[in-house]
């Protein structure tokens, strides 16, 4: 890139985040194919240290390191590629660095923390780029928490100089925050006064649900540009503690280390690299190990199959190590996270997603058990059970159509019976392969431990406990279903399928559902969806995904944002927004 | 409550101080805490008394009242010019309407944060000056340092005015904050980066007083243009008082130049070293230190912040009212240098209303030359061929478009490895610095001074040189 190099201004001068290069991006550009492959030792905006049990991530972005041209990442803001890294990084501290118990958030840059996301930016952005860069930021603030709560790796936030927007949302993410104090710096969320938008990656809703802010005081924090700092932010609990500008680090290392004391993770653990993903992409499709998408760009789709273990279970916890990342159930679970997580981005037309698995039933079986059995007591079977898990939340909050379709020779048991649960509907073939009819193959699906709670949704209960929310008759009588194979004809009678069509159905009942769907509005097929898959409890993440976003989505479209007078689209002329007034 | 307190004897004011019961508590707090910030951080220096002048109201004769006074019983007034009942904002979206007599709630936090920033320059020159007294040139020069010193307290006491009558609770804590805040604090150093260094000798002080406060004069003069009216009279009044520090910077340098060039006369040789003199180069590389970080002060050359609050009427530009323009700035550009990686430069147009610092810093530079024109007379008077010059706009500089470039003084950009064998040329060094703070001796003496600069052709409010400014135990 030969974008000039700009630096940030004096911390007198606070800006929400960068981007002050002269008149706005006009039209909206095509957007790069993005890709999600990452190592720290080519990270731009990142430096991870492991010292013993406490890690560093230290936030150092690089100004002229934007995945798209055309804005600058000053003060620590940030963009997607930079989010990319940091979700890279908290990935391999899980897996890579299992001796690391605590892990402090903080800034490289003095007296900034983070600006937050960048302006220009996302007022640069299509639409669909800002959302799908608010939800996978989400999930990776997310996936911090996840850590913190269940991988006994705790998030510390430094928060040594400015920290506004999303750079506060960040620190919200960590268990604690400790924040300078230099009489200056402050914490704040100057969306609203700002931008005529809302601090849409969690921050609004963790203020209230996570630090128990009153709500008359979040109102107050939230409407002032100019953020809180010091005595107050700690009496308001928007900070945790207070630390003098001298020994920061040192205190911040000091906490580190008491809250390191209480983790679970093993002293002498040894990690096991994320070796690069196997991976081919094409025009027309990607093929991973395990994982296979097809485009059909004409009807709109993805024929995704998953192909369930070609090697036989490990026997033990031990062999899972040795396995390492070659191990089917990680492997699988890295590369449908891949695979989501580009189709999202670089693929908006393919609108249906179809998914199919291919195997061995008892394999997949033997498989998922010794990594289930394992997770209570082995770090590294708990970490791939807790990464499927973040990885079929990431499915649950796809504004896509997902439809299963269960085929003679598939494989939907236990782990990957989720996927079935998870999509909006499910096809079960009752009869012999369609390419064979004189075949005795019948598909079949099996019910196993894995479904029964230790992979909730973001509303905290399982799939099939929201499928069939507040039906616990049915559930349990699941669970005396639970490790056989359950035939086609059984599965219509358990509601476990939409539908259960014979062989000389099939073709044309998907192909209708499929022509079917491909012919609806997407935009309310995203909102039906939503609406549908969040049964039962509100929890934060659901608030986060459900209320928060989708509110935040709502103003990005609305002219008070996003229209040419809008605050959004203003924010860096040095003009003002003009308002319509009317609430709605 | 004890006895009544005369606030207008005691605090000298134009704000009707007296009836202003809200204005009187936040004053009763923050002035204690002020005079234990003045007696730890205030100048180092005890005297018994400073000829100093006392603002006593707006008018000619009050603002000129002059008397021997300790500097920690100086009376810090508060005063703004006169009131003009017709002034009307000249720029901005509320071109045209009546100014502002209270904070609009929805500029609030802009208008507290601008004062803020402005409030913490005022205290941190007073600190970074603190020990300069020790090591005066002449009683002239220590009366002057003390002067330019109870009135940056003033200008504290301006901005901190303001918080108190304007911005309620969260106005007197950041008043109180602006005292916490040291320079050079490693734990709640001042806002701005330029004043966390310590003014280190009499030639530094000289070139603060020059660049750094001009810096000053500058930001007071676009918040003079402010829609918010009490800012504006505010700003207008410190901005004579403003004027007299870059006096003494002014006249300070003339006279170190003024003394180096008849050292170099009277030797026939610019080695002055030896014989007490500051040699010309190293007056030149105090000149490239100080010019190019004040020109930091000014922030990046495009600013966001700087075009809302123009937008907004917070923050006008330089003389905006003789300005012929729409005072909207949407329409016009105005090009910009701009460093290329491959060592070129390129211009690059950019708005005018998102490039007000590029036009504020012009403003500056044009001005700066001005000093820069009298030095090189003294030299060409005494028939020296030496001339000093202003460096490059990208010199040196940690903010801006320039910031990670190494740009010579003449513009060129080079290699980190050409600035690192240069630097000594360009820059002071640490010989320089201590050859310059070796003749920092003190001269108490009445009519005495130091060896390295030149007597004032004339004294203050008419006093002649010897006479006793400054009564020292």
């Amino acid at each position: 890139m030969t974008v000039a190099m700009k630096p940030a201004e004096p911390a007198g001068s606070v800006e929400v985040a960068a981007g002050e290069d002269g008149a706005p991006a006009g039209g909206q550009q095509a957007m790069p194919e993005v890709t999600f492959d990452r190592h720290p030792d080519a990270y731009r905006h990142w430096r991870l240290r492991v010292d013993g049990t406490v890690a560093w991530l230290e936030m150092d972005v690089d100004e002229n390191g934007g995945l798209v041209p055309g804005y600058e990442l000053k003060l620590n803001s940030y963009d997607l590629g930079v989010d990319i890294e940091l979700y890279d990084a908290i990935q391999r501290l899980r897996f890579e660095y299992p001796g690391v118990r605590s892990v402090v958030v903080t800034s490289a840059k003095e007296n900034v923390f983070c600006a937050g996301a960048n302006i220009r930016m996302l007022a640069g952005s299509p639409h669909a780029w800002k959302v799908n860069f608010c939800k996978f930021t989400n999930e990776t603030r997310n996936s911090m928490e996840d850590a913190t709560e269940n991988s006994g790796q705790t998030y510390l936030a430094g928060v040594n100089g400015v920290c506004a927007g999303g750079g506060y949302e960040l620190a919200l993410a960590c268990e604690e925050i400790m924040l300078i104090d230099d009489n200056s710096s402050t914490v704040g969320l100057p969306e609203v006064p700002l931008l005529g938008v809302l601090p849409g990656t969690g921050g609004l809703t963790r203020v209230v649900d996570k630090r128990r802010v009153r709500k008359d005081r979040a109102d107050v924090f939230a409407t002032r540009s100019d953020g809180i700092k010091g005595k107050t932010a700690v009496e308001w609990n928007l900070v945790d503690e207070l630390a003098p500008r001298r020994d920061f680090t040192e205190r911040l290392r000091q906490r580190a280390l008491e809250v390191a004391e209480n983790s679970s993770r093993p002293a002498d653990a040894r990690g096991i690299e994320l070796t690069p993903l196997e991976r081919e992409a094409t025009a027309e499709g990607i093929t991973y190990r395990y994982v296979d998408a097809r485009f059909d760009r004409a009807a709109g789709t993805v024929d995704i199959t998953v192909r369930g273990p070609g090697e036989p279970a490990p026997q033990r916890v031990s062999e899972v190590h040795e396995q390492g990342a070659r191990n089917w159930l990680l492997a699988v679970t890295r590369e449908l996270d891949d695979l989501i997580l580009r189709l999202r981005t670089n693929e908006l037309e393919l609108g249906t997603w179809l998914i199919r698995t291919q195997g061995d039933a008892e394999a997949v079986a033997a498989h998922e058990k010794v990594v289930l059995d394992g997770a209570v007591e082995d770090w590294l079977c708990n970490e791939i059970v807790l990464y499927y898990k973040r990885t079929l939340k990431r499915l649950d909050v796809t504004s896509r159509s997902l439809i299963s379709l269960i085929e003679p020779g598939s494989c939907f048991t236990g782990v990957l019976f989720e996927l079935m649960l998870a999509s909006d509907l499910q096809y079960m073939l009752d009869g012999p392969p369609i390419a064979d009819e004189d075949s005795d193959e019948r598909a079949a699906v099996m019910l196993t431990e894995a479904n029964f709670g230790v992979l909730p949704m973001s509303n905290g209960i399982s799939r099939l406990e929201s499928r069939f929310y507040r039906e616990d008759d049915h559930v349990d009588w699941l669970r005396r279903e639970a490790g056989r194979a359950i035939s086609a004809s059984e599965a219509a009678e358990l509601e476990l399928v939409t539908d259960a069509p014979d062989d000389i159905d099939w073709e044309d009942e998907v192909r209708i559902v499929v022509e079917g769907r491909a012919a609806l509005s997407p935009d309310a097929l995203t909102g039906m969806e939503a609406n549908h898959r969040f049964v039962g409890p509100e929890t934060m993440e659901t608030k986060i995904f459900g209320r928060l976003t989708a509110w935040q989505n709502w103003i990005f479209n609305r002219p008070n944002a996003s229209g040419e007078e809008g605050a959004l689209r203003r924010y860096g002329t040095g003009k003002r927004a003009a308002f319509d007034r009317k609430r709605v | 409550m004890g006895t009544k307190v005369d606030y207008d004897s005691k605090i000298p004011n134009n704000v009707d101080l007296s009836s202003d019961r809200r204005l009187q508590r936040a004053l009763e707090g923050w002035q204690p805490r002020f005079m234990d910030w003045w007696a730890e951080m205030g100048p180092a220096l005890e005297t018994q008394g400073v000829y100093l002048r006392t603002a006593v109201s707006v008018g000619r004769d009050g603002w000129a009242h002059f008397d021997h006074v300790i500097p920690h019983e100086y009376r810090w007034g508060i005063f703004l010019t006169e009131h003009d009942a017709d002034r009307r904002i000249a720029f901005g979206q509320h071109a045209g309407e009546p100014v502002w007599q209270q904070v609009p709630g929805e500029y609030r936090a802009d208008l507290q944060r601008l004062i803020v920033i402005q409030g913490d320059t005022e205290p941190a020159s007073v600190e970074q000056q603190k020990l300069l007294g020790l090591t005066a040139p002449s009683l002239y020069d220590l009366r002057n340092l003390f002067q330019v010193n109870v009135e940056e307290g003033r200008h504290l006491w301006a901005m901190v005015y303001l918080l108190h009558a304007y911005f309620g609770k969260e106005g007197r804590e950041e008043a109180e904050a602006l005292l916490y805040r040291n320079s050079g604090s490693p734990d709640q150093p001042r806002i701005l980066g330029a004043f966390n260094e310590e003014t280190a000798d009499w030639l530094a002080f000289y070139m603060f007083t020059y660049f750094t406060d001009r810096d000053g004069k500058y930001q007071l003069g676009t918040l003079k243009e402010s829609a918010f009216d009490p800012l504006s009279r505010t700003c207008e009044f410190m901005l004579k008082e403003e004027a007299h520090h870059m006096f003494v910077g002014t006249t300070g340098v003339d006279r170190v130049v003024q003394r180096s060039a008849e050292l170099i006369r009277e030797h026939d040789t610019t080695d002055i070293a030896g014989f007490g003199g500051i040699p010309l180069e190293i007056i030149q590389r105090y000149i490239n230190f100080h010019y190019s970080v004040s020109l930091d002060l000014f922030g990046g050359e495009t600013s966001t912040n700087a075009a809302n609050y123009y937008t907004a009427g917070l923050k006008g530009r330089w003389q905006e009212e003789r300005r012929k323009d729409d005072h909207q700035l949407t329409e016009d550009s105005m090009l910009l240098d701009v460093p290329q990686p491959d060592g070129t430069w390129s211009q690059e147009e950019v708005q005018s209303l998102l490039a007000l610092n590029l036009d504020l810093r012009e403003e500056y530079i044009s001005d700066c030359q001005n000093g820069l024109k009298r030095w090189n007379k003294i030299l060409a008077d005494h028939d020296i061929d030496f001339r000093f010059a202003l460096p490059h706009p990208g010199f040196n500089r940690d903010v801006g478009i320039n910031a990670g470039y190494h740009i010579t003084p003449e513009g060129t950009i080079v290699d980190e490895g050409t600035w690192e064998a240069n630097r000594k040329k360009w820059l002071p060094s640490s010989e320089d610095l201590a050859f310059v703070r070796s003749l920092m001796q003190p001269v108490y003496e009445r009519g005495k001074i130091a060896s390295w600069v030149a007597p004032p052709r004339h004294g203050i409010n008419g006093k002649p040189f010897d006479y006793e400014y400054v009564y020292l135990p």
